[in-house]
């Protein structure tokens, strides 16, 4: 069973309830064709289970397989900076099939970022060591591939649909229940 | 379903192709430590497949001193194709002929579907097992437990 281990913090990307019930975490690549489209099911999670989850994503970067995905998540970083990081991963997602340097750069300019900022931010590699540092816990906690989820800290082996996911989270909140 | 060698034991020795024209055995690899990962099959329709994971994850193998082989009964030109795509930095060993006879020297063949599981072996410099891990077929194990059983050794001089 594996399980989590770097535990959620303050320092971490959370959307939703942050004192939810259940927290989804979700280790993921933005080049990674089955994370675009677990999209759709963790939103309709979100939203189905309301203020009772909270989401939190870090960085599992494949980057011999997917050349893009390092300079994504340091996008994404950077967005981060700036309060602006779910807005810069959906962006990015959404964008898949394009994604490349001009790409990036053109979503900083259309979230009004500053792009000089963001061109050395990446030239500098001033997020590289996060999103290694995500990589890293990722592998120490059983991430295996991508998108990799945990309900609560245990590892969700099975696909990432809206029913499977539901129904990790229901069992994690019968759990605490008891 | 077998139950794979534990640690404990001698790891068999093996002869097997690593490239289209070169054979290595784990007799050469002496003095090493070794992470064997026995897998089904290349191409499994996955980006996050376990050798794509391990590829990712080699520079932390290799600052334990350890050197990894992905293993499946794919044939050596498969091997070479798929390690390709992939951009693999690591050997892919064909246990191809004859068909998963090193599979089965370590527990590790699933007869019925005539390919490797998704087993783990890491090798001590002596060539006995230190740590062996089978996952279910339909689970990728990830790294975890071969990085938890390389910290877990004694440091190498390697």
């Amino acid at each position: 069973m594996a399980s989590l281990k770097v535990p959620v913090t303050t320092s971490d990307h959370i959307l939703g309830a942050s004192s939810g019930a259940v927290t989804l975490v979700e280790y993921g690549d933005y080049q990674c064709p089955h994370c675009a489209a677990a999209q759709l099911p963790v939103k309709q999670i979100l939203s189905h289970y309301g203020g009772r989850i909270c989401l939190v994503f870090r960085h599992f970067p494949l980057t011999e397989v997917h050349p893009m995905a390092g300079m994504a998540a340091e996008t994404a970083e950077f967005a981060g900076g700036y309060g602006r990081f779910w807005e810069m991963h959906d962006a990015i997602f959404a964008n898949q099939p394009r994604l490349s340097p001009e790409l990036l750069l053109t979503l900083v300019s259309a979230l009004e970022l500053p792009a000089e900022e963001f061109q050395e931010a990446l030239a500098s590699g001033l997020h590289a060591p996060k999103v290694q540092a995500h990589f890293m816990g990722g592998v120490r906690s059983g991430v295996n591939g991508t998108p990799t989820f945990f309900v609560n800290g245990v590892r969700h082996d099975a696909d990432y649909t809206f029913a499977d996911l539901a129904s990790s989270i229901d069992d994690a909140m019968l759990a605490m229940t008891r | 379903m077998s139950t794979i060698l534990a640690a404990g034991a001698r790891a068999p020795d093996f002869r097997l192709h690593v490239t289209p024209d070169q054979v290595l055995s784990l007799d050469e690899m002496r003095g090493k430590r070794i992470v064997l990962a026995f897998y089904p099959a290349d191409w499994s329709p996955v980006c996050g497949d376990q050798m794509a994971l391990y590829n990712q994850v080699l520079p932390e193998f290799r600052s334990r001193g350890a050197h990894i082989f992905g293993i499946s009964v794919d044939g050596a030109w498969c091997h070479q194709a798929f390690a390709q795509a992939r951009n693999l930095h690591f050997p892919l060993l064909a246990d191809f002929e004859p068909k998963g006879d090193v599979a089965r020297a370590y527990g590790a063949y699933r007869a019925s579907e005539g390919v490797c599981e998704r087993a783990l072996f890491v090798i001590d410099e002596n060539q006995a097992i230190a740590w062996s891990y089978c996952s279910p077929i339909a689970v990728n194990p990830g790294a975890d437990g071969i990085l938890d059983a390389l910290d877990a050794m004694p440091t190498t001089g390697e």
